[in-house]
């Protein structure tokens, strides 16, 4: 890393990459008129595998792209970035995230399942990491199965936690007692030391530092969760991001001198999207939820009520992995998202050709329809579980009324409440990459099935990770291009939660359109799509049992977003189910091709609606 | 002129061709360079650390950690068999002595006076690697394992299952449009690698199994005979470790597709030969697809030229095949290679080819759906 550190009002040129592991993305943030804009992109394959086994040349094929199509000149004669800027030459700071090489594969322990080793967990996906397993004293496995599960995988580094500060040292001990004689092989071969982060109960540290040999490289760091009542995650995520960068990124081919280049450390790209998210969340006081889906696996990222949590569904992706979704999904739940019939002995080795062959596309309306319908369950089935996982924290004492006699729950419930969700932003090839924006919007739709009223976004060329780490040197730059050039709006889904009798009143709808006031009904199990660029001030008055934010049968009065696909109206109640049969787990045929015509999902549908 | 690069399969009638052989952890080369050696022998070879049993003795004998000390009976290092008293507590007055006996074999690795936890090691794991491609072993790696090089035919498939398996090549179809089908498995079958043409079926890799076949080889298969054969659904493509009694190679893919022409008649002309075959797939970064090799003897060498193969370049006349619905499986040659993207069925806008088809119809693909077949 350069050691100078630049005044951020100097700064006028930002060049920014994200390494992953096929492809380097490159941008160019420039300021433009007093504001920080992105204006030009490139790409180029990334460069970690032989011939080339070196992450740099990527990088320099992806700036020269950039440098070409803007005419500045961005690499010197000795294949360096050139920095600072001067006049058409050269950029102010350089930044990169990665995830080349598989990314942070990490491997966590912690005392409790649901506690000390949930807190682990959630740090070291917080910091970008993907999770191989999650040891603790009563996960059902006995020891020796423990031992056997740590030898046999092969992480980057691993967490340790377990204990409050001042509590009992006995249990995390036992832990470090299991970890040590299993020896973990790190992947990068006999001259790397296992990096291993104690971060749990402080009295238990030397005891624990007495259990390890000079094999591993132990680093200690405050608690993660020094009381039952308080995560202090923190400390955790920025020791797993320094031993990244000294003991990962170190062993890729390349990366030495990619960190020499760049002016802020190199983060894990999931690491450095969730941290742009996090950042518009608590700038603009709402929450936020995001999506990236990929070919092997699906992150989802949260904020509510400014709590952050990331999960990476690893088997839940669109060509490696889409044997995997089908197989967790089944075929009859991928099927009902598609209007036609289809035969399933002929599906199921479509799916094995893609997942064999992860690189074509769909050539006909029937492939794209099936790959949006394995999209959806995906998306869902992810979703899922990051619910299941973004939680209260278990064990902490709650103080009770007599109100709670009824509900008592403790602890461990899921954060995660669609009606309090305001913005859902999609990433990732299937869904950015969709024909029609309507396509990208009903996926989103279907799968989160938000409740109340909600922005409907996607990240127009995968800007994220680059904001990410660009929040961490210069905010204001980084919001700028978030709001003005990162994000495309599709629009506002308006959806009351509850359930009705298909035909009658589910939600009354009324907003100043650009051609005078709109007014209308959306009877329930209808779903209705209105085009609408501007955003405007929109009066919902739900039918009674239908809650629209402010409880059952109260109005709402909001200001949306408009977008390029306008605004779903969406009665069909939550979850979405037959409206002639509440008990049935899906909904039936003609529903689903009457909702695909309401939204002009495909081009037949589009056609019909015409005429 | 356009050009556009796409990678594909391996099949070639001879090449020199490499093999990496390493132990997964430091241990012993038991070959030299220059040796020669057999698909079989054991070139290298290891004991991991025995498994381990953690014991809380503090815990089973109800006493405090810092007093297990005193009632051990054994001390580090010390090797306990089944049965053997580990420690005995002081009882009361020299009465009600407790004793705690061995419930396995090991060596005591460390003993805990935080927790009173005993760790038994238990005997080394021999972990052995065979040599999988018979020829020379050019390269030592020190306490690692070997390179070892042969002249061989070579046949990359898209999909298998199933480990390392040895046996000579038995063809089973005619030609390779042929199903495999049960009543073409035979049981002079046993122990061989048996060469199919198109799809294989289910009831085939089942008597195949009974008659202890070693492998096989065949254009395709349907996945829901696979989900049958394998007792669950594949959800990721990381194979290798399947036991279902032997090991399985597509060619093709998945579906009723017959296996190309110039595969299948490079294992008729190696037939009877001894091969070796393995169905381990990664279709992950650093992809592995599973693999035929085939040596070839002094006299089979001087028969068969190197091939010359190109470059993998996508150019006008260049033989591919299309792996994508709704022309999947097709043959053909590139007619056409326009610049500009353009709309395809599905509203997306991609860059295509034109493929003239071995029916001789003309149609449009986008170039990600097809891949090169060598000549």
């Amino acid at each position: 890393m350069t050691d100078t550190l630049i005044n951020p009002e100097n700064i006028n040129v930002i060049l920014a990459t994200d390494c992953g592991s096929t492809t380097t993305k490159a941008i160019l943030i420039e300021k433009v008129d007093g504001e920080y804009r992105q204006t030009y992109r490139g790409e180029a394959p990334t460069t970690v595998e032989e011939p080339a086994a070196d992450v740099t040349v990527g990088v320099i094929n992806a700036v020269t792209e950039i440098a070409e199509l803007s005419g500045r000149k961005l690499v010197d004669e000795q294949g360096a970035i050139i920095r600072p800027a001067n006049g058409s030459d050269g950029c102010d700071i350089y930044i990169s995230t990665s995830s080349a090489g598989g990314g942070l594969q990490m491997m966590v322990a912690g005392v409790v399942k649901q506690m000390t080793a949930a807190s682990a967990k959630r740090a070291a996906l917080g910091a970008g990491a993907i999770v191989m397993d999650v040891i603790s004293t009563n996960d059902n496995r006995l020891p020796h199965e423990q031992i056997q599960r740590i030898r046999e995988l092969r992480p980057d580094m691993v967490l340790i936690s377990g204990g409050t500060d001042g509590g009992t040292t006995t249990h995390v001990v036992q832990l470090a007692e299991l970890i040590a004689p299993a020896k973990p092989q790190p992947r990068f071969g006999n001259k790397y030391r296992m990096p291993i982060i104690y971060a749990g109960n402080k009295d238990a540290a030397e005891l624990v530092k007495g259990t390890f040999d000079d094999s591993v490289d132990l680093s200690v760091v405050p608690n993660l969760r020094p009381v039952l009542e308080r995560e202090n995650l923190g400390p955790a995520r920025d020791a797993i991001h320094d031993l990244f960068l000294e003991h990962v990124m170190a062993h890729a081919p390349g990366y030495d001198r990619l960190i020499g280049w760049a002016d802020a450390p190199i983060m894990p790209t999931p690491g450095a999207v969730g941290n742009i998210l996090k950042t518009i969340a608590q700038r603009q006081n709402i929450n936020a939820v995001g999506v990236d889906i990929g070919g092997a696996t699906t992150d989802v990222f949260s904020v509510f009520d400014g709590t952050f949590n990331r999960t990476v569904s690893a088997n839940l992706g669109m060509s490696y992995s889409i044997s995997n979704v089908c197989a967790e999904a089944t075929l009859p739940n991928i099927l009902r998202w598609v209007h036609f019939d289809m035969d399933e002995r002929e599906l199921r080795n479509r799916v094995k050709n893609k997942m064999i062959r992860p690189t074509t596309i769909p050539q006909t309306l029937e492939s794209l329809v099936f790959e949006q319908a394995v999209a959806r369950e995906a998306l869902r089935l992810a979703y899922l579980q990051h619910k299941e996982f973004a939680t209260t924290l278990v064990g902490v004492q709650q103080q009770r009324t007599i109100g709670d006699t009824f509900s008592q729950e403790a602890g461990g419930e899921t954060i995660v409440d669609n009606m309090k969700l305001d913005l859902l932003v999609a990433s990732g090839g299937v869904l950015s990459h969709a024909p029609e924006m309507v396509q990208t919007a009903a996926m989103l739709v279907d799968a989160f099935e938000p409740e109340g009223i909600t922005t409907l976004a996607k990240d127009s060329i995968f800007m994220m990770p680059h904001l990410g780490v660009l929040a961490q040197v210069h905010p204001r730059a980084a919001l700028e291009v978030f709001e003005r050039d990162c994000l495309v709006y599709l629009g506002t889904c308006v959806a009351p939660s509850g359930q009705g009798k298909p035909g009658k009143s589910c939600f009354q709808y009324s907003y100043a359109g650009p051609n005078g006031p709109v007014a209308g009904e959306i009877a329930c199990g209808e779903i209705k799509l209105i085009p609408l660029d501007k955003n405007t001030t929109i009066k919902i008055e739900p039918a009674k049992g239908f809650d629209v934010g402010n409880g059952p049968g109260k109005p709402v009065e909001k200001e949306i977003c408009g977008g390029t696909v306008g605004l779903i109206l969406d009665g069909r109640g939550r979850p979405i189910v037959s409206t002639d049969d509440f008990t049935r787990k899906s909904f039936t045929r003609n529903e689903l091709q009457e909702w695909v015509t309401a939204l002009r999902l495909y081009p037949e549908s589009q056609e019909s609606q015409s005429t | 002129m356009a050009k556009a690069y796409t990678p594909g399969l391996k099949i070639t009638q001879r090449l020199t061709h490499r093999v990496r052989r390493v132990l997964p952890i430091a241990g012993e080369v038991i070959v030299k360079q220059g040796d020669r050696v057999d698909a079989q022998d054991v070139v290298a070879e290891t004991f991991m650390p025995g498994d381990i049993t953690p014991l809380n003795l503090s815990k089973t004998l109800s006493i405090p950690p810092a007093d297990l000390a005193d009632c051990l009976l054994k001390t580090e290092g010390d090797t306990v068999e089944i049965g053997d008293p580990l420690a005995i507590t002081k009882g009361i007055f020299g009465f009600f002595k407790t004793e705690y006996q061995s419930k396995t074999v090991g060596t005591i690795e460390s003993i805990s006076n935080v927790t009173g936890q005993l760790i038994i090691r238990g005997a080394p794991l021999p972990v052995q690697v065979q040599a999988f491609l018979s020829g020379q072993v050019v390269e030592v790696i020190p306490n690692e394992g070997v390179i070892i090089e042969s002249d061989v035919s070579f046949v990359q498939g898209i999909f298998g299952i199933g480990g390392e398996a040895f046996g000579p090549i038995k063809m089973a179809c005619s030609d390779p449009t042929q199903e495999l089908t049960e009543e073409l498995i035979l049981p002079e079958m046993k122990g061989t690698i048996v060469v199919g043409g198109a799809r294989m079926s289910e009831a085939a890799v089942k008597k195949a199994v009974s008659i202890g076949v070693a492998g096989i080889i065949s254009g395709g298969m349907d996945d829901q005979d696979l989900k049958s054969i394998l007792g669950y659904d594949l959800g990721v493509a990381i194979t290798g470790s399947e036991r279902i009694g032997l090991s399985l190679m597509i060619t093709e893919g998945f579906g009723s597709i017959a296996m190309a022409q110039r595969t299948f008649e490079l294992l008729e002309s190696r037939e009877g030969d001894a091969a070796a075959i393995t169905g381990t797939t990664q279709i992950r970064a650093g992809v592995m697809r599973p693999e035929v090799l085939i040596p070839l003897n002094e006299t089979e060498k001087q028969q068969v030229g190197e091939d010359v193969h190109s470059a993998g370049v996508l150019d006008i006349g260049v033989p591919i095949r299309i792996i994508r619905d709704p022309y999947f499986g097709e043959l053909g040659t590139v007619a056409e290679l326009p610049s500009d993207p353009q709309v395809l069925g599905s509203g997306s806008k991609a860059r295509v080819l034109l493929v003239k088809c071995e029916s001789g119809e003309t149609v449009t693909v986008p170039r990600a759906n097809v891949e090169l077949v060598e000549n």
